[in-house]
């Protein structure tokens, strides 16, 4: 009973800690991506969205060309003839030929490379961010995750244009703003609104990976470490009970 | 195959002869482990003792093999742990295994504190042995804090700075105290190089010989146990304590255990969930350090975040580092602290157990509040717990000589 209470003690102290890690992962704006990594066609086609909408800017510096066709189960001449349009090598890195100076002339800031922001942002983040564009009523790209965003919305032929609806709100100060409620599609892309959404998934799956490659083999021998470990434990248990057996 | 075997047995015999005529081999394991004869009571908390040393070993070895991989400089640093994380032939494993290594250091640290808190192990004639564990924890938090700074994100950078800005709160010596151990302007890559100088070096000896030290000091009096009644009071004819065993192999396979039990949960951790949900591993360090870049929320790794919390209670900068280093300092002074004429909780009576219970639940909510953003109201909560953390100790001193006891048993109970 003693015990069972210590215990129940414990669980309550401890409780709000879950509640801590819950609240430093989400935030406003931010829905479930549903990114997959073990799903190697969403990696693929993710990859492929990205040469194609993303490189232009965003380098991917630590991330190899021949690392990405072995884990993304994909041939060289796949690699080289439709991920590859610079003239790197197979062994290279997701590298990009943009002059900083000329970018910060055309951003304001050099685009970030995207190396480690699944891991600093995680998929969640990028799949609403990608989402989050919509044209202002001065017809200007902003976002909803990353307000004031440089980035323009690259993606826009694809999903088409969003303008927001705005509905009035009042804090708790007694002072009203304007907040978006909803978008409205005033203009559609080449994908439907679902479509885009798993382009969205795509890219943030194939980014998340991208921040840590050896994920996709780490989980794999942990589970057998696990096994392993489990076994030798209750191999140690029967041996300490059978030494412990004759100490009263 | 009988007299084969009875052959290798006795040279290998001969060979400890030669050996035992020349260092004290046999001597040396009789004294520590056969010979030394533990309480036969121990339970959950007697395993992180020896827990705490596998882990120093694993970041020890993990430590090496970093080591020959990564640069500390500034410009090379980060990359150079992506590249521990891709290129490198198990890279990943060896990086994990340090990183969720020291995450779990602190974890059996405290509980290996907290044991202590319970049953009254620092109490005489114990004192150095606390002492040495105090020293042993000051150099850990030492080691981790310059360890923290290598992978040289963003969270890496901007912790560091507001930890080397504490010591600018000292009067005069102050700044250029700040500038001495930067040994630059600002944090830069000087910074970097004397850090990892100190991590993989300096603070590694200071808390090897520490742990001897502790060891030594350890077995100078044996273990406390849960009862907190000396086992050599009870002895039987050939001198040896009726309610003790020989550690080895009793204890040696209990801890294998042990060993058994913490690699599961230390595995899990390194291969399912390394980055603890953002706790072992920040988010924010997976951007490169930025000096012209502030991050939003600044705070360090969860196991300072309860001394980061005592900071950050006080309104005065000078008065927070103080108060953060008195929380710290205390410690040490435990032994004398605690005057109560038994040891364990067990024969303590109901004022020790509120006490201990308050100022755990202390400990706890400050860590939580140190990670927090720190609006008003957590502020206030942070002070309150404040009070609290530094009234047990208080408390403590005045109330262990006169709070009711409950009668020890003269035999450890099992």
């Amino acid at each position: 009973m003693k015990k069972i209470a210590t215990i129940l003690f414990t669980a309550v102290l401890l409780l709000p800690l879950a509640s801590f890690t819950v609240s430093a992962s989400a935030g406003a704006g931010v829905e479930q991506s549903g990114a997959n990594i073990n799903d190697t066609a969403s990696l693929q086609r993710g990859a492929k969205w990205y040469v194609n909408y993303c490189l232009g800017c965003h380098s991917v510096s630590y991330m190899r060309y021949n690392r990405l066709a072995a884990d993304l189960d994909l041939s060289e001449d796949m690699v080289m003839d439709n991920l590859v349009f610079s003239n790197a090598k197979f062994a290279e890195t997701m590298n990009i030929a943009m002059d900083p100076g000329q970018a910060m002339a055309w951003f304001g800031k050099p685009p970030p490379d995207l190396s480690l922001i699944g891991r600093s942002r995680g998929a969640d983040w990028l799949y609403s961010y990608l989402q989050g564009f919509y044209q202002d009523e001065n017809g200007e790209w902003n976002n909803t995750l990353l307000p004031n965003a440089a980035m323009p919305h690259v993606l826009w032929s694809l999903q088409g244009i969003q303008t927001p609806v705005y509905r009035q709100e009042t804090d708790a100060g007694g002072f009203t703003h304007e907040v978006i409620d909803h978008f409205e599609l005033t203009r559609p892309g080449k994908q439907s609104p679902q479509e885009f959404e798993e382009t969205a998934r795509d890219i943030a799956a194939f980014l998340e990976y991208a921040g840590e490659p050896a994920q996709l083999k780490r989980k794999g021998v942990g589970v057998w470490v696990i096994l392993f470990l489990v076994l030798f434990t209750f191999v140690a248990y029967l041996l300490k009970a059978e030494y412990w057996r004759d100490v009263h | 195959m009988a007299k084969k075997a009875s052959n290798v047995s006795s040279r290998a015999s001969a060979l400890l002869n030669w050996f035992d005529d020349r260092l004290p081999v046999t001597a040396f394991w009789n004294n520590v482990m056969t010979g030394y004869m533990a309480p036969k009571n121990f339970n959950f908390w007697y395993y992180m003792g020896s827990l705490a040393l596998l882990v120093l070993v694993i970041q020890i070895f993990s430590g090496i093999l970093l080591a020959m991989h990564y640069k500390p400089s500034a410009l090379e640093a980060f990359a150079s742990v992506e590249y521990i994380m891709r290129d490198v032939d198990w890279g990943w494993l060896i990086r994990y295994m340090h990183t969720t290594g020291a995450s779990f250091f602190f974890i059996l640290i405290y509980l290996h504190m907290f044991r202590s808190l319970l049953y009254g192990s620092h109490k005489a004639p114990r004192e150095l042995l606390w002492v040495f564990g105090m020293f042993i924890y000051v150099a850990l938090m030492a080691e981790a804090f310059l360890g923290y700074i290598l992978p040289w994100g963003q969270m890496s950078y901007w912790g560091a700075q507001v930890i080397i800005n504490l010591f600018g709160a000292i009067p005069k010596i102050g700044e250029p105290l700040t500038q001495w151990i930067r040994g630059d302007y600002f944090i830069s890559d000087a910074t970097l190089n004397r850090f990892f100088a100190l991590h993989v070096i300096a603070v590694p000896l200071a808390l090897l010989g520490l742990v001897l030290l502790h060891l030594v000091a350890l077995r100078e009096n044996g273990s406390n146990n849960p009862d907190g009644i000396e086992i050599k009071k009870n002895k039987d004819a050939d001198g040896k304590p009726l309610d003790g065993i020989p550690f080895h192999p009793y204890y040696t396979v209990k801890d294998i255990f042990g060993v058994g039990m913490f690699l599961i949960l230390f595995c899990f951790v390194l291969f399912l969930w390394p980055e603890a949900g953002g706790l072992f591993l920040e988010h924010d360090n997976f951007i490169p350090a930025d000096p012209l870049v502030t991050p939003q929320h600044i705070k360090p790794v969860w196991y300072f975040t309860p001394f980061y919390a005592i900071l950050k209670a006080v309104p005065d900068k000078l008065l927070g580092v103080l108060t953060m280093g008195a929380s710290v300092a205390i410690l040490f002074f435990l032994p004398w602290l605690d005057r109560s004429p038994v040891k364990s909780i067990r024969y303590k009576g109901l004022w020790y157990k509120v006490l201990l219970t308050l100022f755990t639940i202390a400990f706890i909510r400050l860590g939580l509040l140190g990670m927090a953003e720190g609006t008003p109201a957590q502020t206030i909560e942070m002070r309150v717990w404040t009070l609290v953390y530094f009234m047990f100790f208080v408390l403590l001193f005045f109330m262990s000589p006169r709070g009711k006891t409950k009668p020890e048993p003269d035999r450890v109970t099992h």
